[in-house]
């Protein structure tokens, strides 16, 4: 097999990927904050968020993407998991089971009520995660392209 | 309430240890200690949660307060909790033994991430409560194997691992398949749960199908005859610290579920399931050990004899009786140890002798008398060599067969056990005694070996220990086998005595 | 609809286990993605195929009114999903560097381990 330069370059994807790369970000935000009582969360949401980054590789290059996300994917993996596993200890020091969800909530002056919870937490770490995971594999297979 | 969350410090140790490790990636010497220091506080903890399960009976978690059947329960009983132990022997031998061994370039890769990874999936897969959670677990620990398995990307890496990955998960889609029909029968995940509503149903037809179904997928996972192919296609191809803890652990979580199903869920038809496994356990116990005599890769030899054990092993379960239990639970703690030694003992060998094959090693009796000692301690004892580990564990599992009156059984154990002593023997005579084919200088023979030493040498200490004090020990594989043949007690130790 | 369904898994079942006896490593891989789709249909007939709302509790009530769907058998599904999703992710870039290191995508060929 004879390895094939990436070249998808293309005026009208580079263009709209500008536009669309803030908006993607946000939208998986949104989703992952939304997923705490509605459909939506980390898993979705971290799809979203890779899916941004794969949009950057397509329409500029391998190169932009690593920039642009600046720490290994798997590294992201990494603190996700630590966060998603930090989620479960909480509840041993008010004498619940492990994992059970704990609820705090904040008032804030502005904002009003925040709430703050460990499966939030939990999907942050998810978020991360899955971030990180699908990064990772289409990395890999740029990388494999591009040498 | 205190000492619940033991059950689940198994699991959530080496989570925390990958992750950690995976964020500081390129730190390779914080990687290291994150390995070493992590394994043997799992260590700790885990021989911590045996002898409470031992003193309090089964413990039972239910994560994240959710009430049995409802929620995920992990349950520690004390087969759980032996293997939880013997994963975390294995993981430490592994780590320590990795200091030395691993090249930066896998270190790179996230080796140790891996590490981690695998034994919360294997740990996992022991304290589960739920078949889905099984499932779960079960993959979690593939993700980890394939990735370690092809850590340094050579032919015969992608080689084996394609065929690793293909029948692997070609028995999670069947595991999976299995789940699911049994949802659509008795409508929990449970496994006690399982167990007490499929006892109650009256066609007991559909049991038995989920029950052959559960039997294939497990089969392969533990490289039973006939779909074992891919284990010796693959074992011997990664480096040996991955080599040794795949051999130790990865086929022994199969037969565990095996254990686990067969004797909580699927006890009402034993006379078609058992008769099943007591054929395969004769013909994996037959064909392993035939495999391994053409062999003359150290490796290899040893990747076919992890099938002829995994035969013993079923055959405990297939028997059925107490004593069989006993000795099978026996036979998977004198096993994992002895099994993860030999591997470990075949990568010094390739240190200081500088081949896999026999017929280019020779000469290491004279030249390093301290390694052929290791070798002969785990080698004989797998062969079943009064007075080590491996002697008592055949012995109950023959007195129980002959008890049982499986004559054929007996006679094909008993054969194996002389075939895997010539196995034996025959490294032992081409690697150890023959004198060194040709002075071999291009390999310059590195160094610094101490702490493989001390690594092979504890884990063959164990296996002595096993065989001089194996009175505790078996009396832990009584108490494993008494919960296993009263899974009442597992029931109401999960549902709470309140059977809805 | 649960017969016409019970056909269409066998269907994947049987096209699953064609694909993966194929010399080609990239019909095993879609072998392996049929294999998992057809085990997580299954899932989803066998946990009872009835009409019912999504298992949404509205905000302040404590139950569903009403029929709703079974909302163990999605969550089981979902995450076989992902599980295959990651692991046929990782089957795909290993066969991709296979077929880089063996130049070749038959089967046959990748005998020298056995």
């Amino acid at each position: 097999m004879k390895p094939r330069r990436f070249n998808m370059r293309s005026l009208i994807l580079n263009t709209g990927s500008s536009l669309l790369l803030p908006l993607l970000v946000l939208f998986s935000l949104f989703l992952l904050l939304r997923g705490h009582d509605e459909p939506g969360g980390g898993f979705i949401g971290g799809l979203v968020a890779a899916a941004a980054v794969a949009l950057k590789l397509f329409a500029e290059d391998y190169k932009a993407a690593r920039d642009m996300l600046r720490v290994h994917p798997l590294q992201l993996v990494g603190i996700g998991l630590v966060l998603a596993a930090v989620a479960s200890l909480p509840p041993l020091f008010v004498g619940e089971s492990f994992f059970t969800a704990q609820w705090w909530s904040l008032d804030l002056p502005i904002f009003g009520e925040l709430k703050l919870s460990t499966p939030l937490l939990f999907d942050i770490g998810v978020f991360l995660g899955v971030i990180g995971t699908v990064l990772t594999v289409v990395f890999t297979l740029a990388e494999a392209e591009h040498s | 309430m205190d000492l619940e969350v033991l059950v689940a410090l198994p699991i959530i140790i080496p989570l925390l240890l990958g992750a950690l490790s995976l964020t500081v990636l390129s730190n390779h010497s914080a990687q290291r200690w994150l390995g070493a220091i992590g394994t043997a506080l799992l260590l700790i903890c885990s021989v911590w949660l045996l002898l409470h399960t031992r003193e309090v009976g089964i413990q039972v978690l239910e994560v994240g307060s959710w009430p049995a059947p409802f929620g995920i329960v992990l349950v520690s009983d004390m087969l759980g909790a032996i293997m939880v132990v013997l994963a975390s022997i294995t993981g430490f031998a592994t780590a320590l033994y990795s200091l030395k061994t691993v090249r930066k370039r896998f270190e790179r890769f996230g080796y140790y991430p891996l590490l981690h990874l695998l034994l919360a999936g294997v740990n996992g897969a022991f304290l589960t409560g739920d078949i889905f959670n099984l499932y779960v677990w079960f993959e979690v620990l593939l993700v980890a194997s394939f990735a370690l398995l092809i850590l340094g990307g050579e032919r015969a890496q992608m080689e084996g691992a394609i065929k690793y990955v293909t029948l692997n998960l070609l028995s999670s889609a069947l595991f999976l398949t299995a789940i699911g029909l049994t949802y659509g029968l008795v409508g929990t995940l449970n496994m006690a749960d399982i167990a007490v509503k499929m006892a109650s149903l009256e066609d007991q037809k559909m049991v038995t199908v989920i029950a052959s179904l559960f039997l294939i997928a497990f089969a392969i996972k533990a490289a039973a005859f006939p779909l074992f192919f891919w284990l010796p296609a693959s074992y011997h191809t990664p480096q040996v610290a991955v080599s040794a803890i795949f051999a130790g652990l990865l086929t022994k979580v199969g037969v565990y579920a095996l254990y686990r199903v067969f004797t909580l869920i699927f006890t009402a038809d034993t006379g078609f399931t058992h008769e099943i496994l007591l054929w395969i356990a004769i013909f994996t116990m037959l064909t392993g050990v035939l495999g391994a005599a053409a062999q003359f890769e150290v490796r290899r030899i040893l990747s076919f004899h992890i099938i002829s054990q995994i035969g013993y092993m079923i055959l405990g379960l297939a028997l059925f009786t107490p004593l069989a239990l006993i000795g099978g639970v026996f036979y998977i703690m004198h096993h994992i140890i002895v099994k993860a030694n030999l591997f470990l003992v075949a990568g010094l060998m390739y240190r200081l002798g500088g081949s896999f094959e026999l017929k280019k090693l020779g000469g290491l009796y004279r030249n390093h008398p301290g390694l052929a000692v290791l070798f002969l301690i785990p080698a004989l004892s797998l062969a079943g060599v009064p007075p080590l580990s491996g002697f008592f564990a055949k012995f109950i599992l023959i007195k129980a067969g002959v008890e049982a009156g499986a004559w054929w059984a007996v006679g094909i154990a008993l054969l194996v056990g002389l075939l895997t002593l010539f196995s034996m023997i025959k490294i032992w005579n081409e690697a150890f005694w023959k004198a060194s084919p040709e002075p071999n200088p291009a390999v310059p023979a590195p160094t610094r070996n101490a702490l493989l030493y001390w690594t092979i040498g504890l884990l063959a200490a164990m296996t002595v220990c096993i065989g001089l004090f194996a009175q505790p020990i078996y009396q832990m594989a009584e108490m494993a086998a008494a919960q296993l043949l009263n899974p009442a007690g597992y029931i109401e130790a999960v549902l709470g005595g309140t059977t809805p | 609809m649960t017969t016409l369904m019970a056909i269409l898994i066998g269907t994947f079942y049987a096209a699953a286990i064609y694909m993966m006896l194929r010399r080609s490593v990239v019909k095993l891989v879609i072998g392996l993605i049929l294999l998992s789709n057809a085990a997580n249909l299954l899932i989803f007939t066998v946990a009872g195929m009835d009409r019912g709302i999504p298992p949404l509790i509205p905000k302040g009530e404590l139950l569903i009114e009403g029929p709703a769907a079974d909302p163990l058998a999605q969550a089981v599904i979902l995450t076989s999903i992902v599980i295959g999703f990651g692991v046929l992710a990782f089957a795909v870039v290993l066969i991709h560097r296979a077929c880089e290191v063996v130049q070749t995508d038959d089967m046959n060929e990748m005998k020298g381990t056995d």
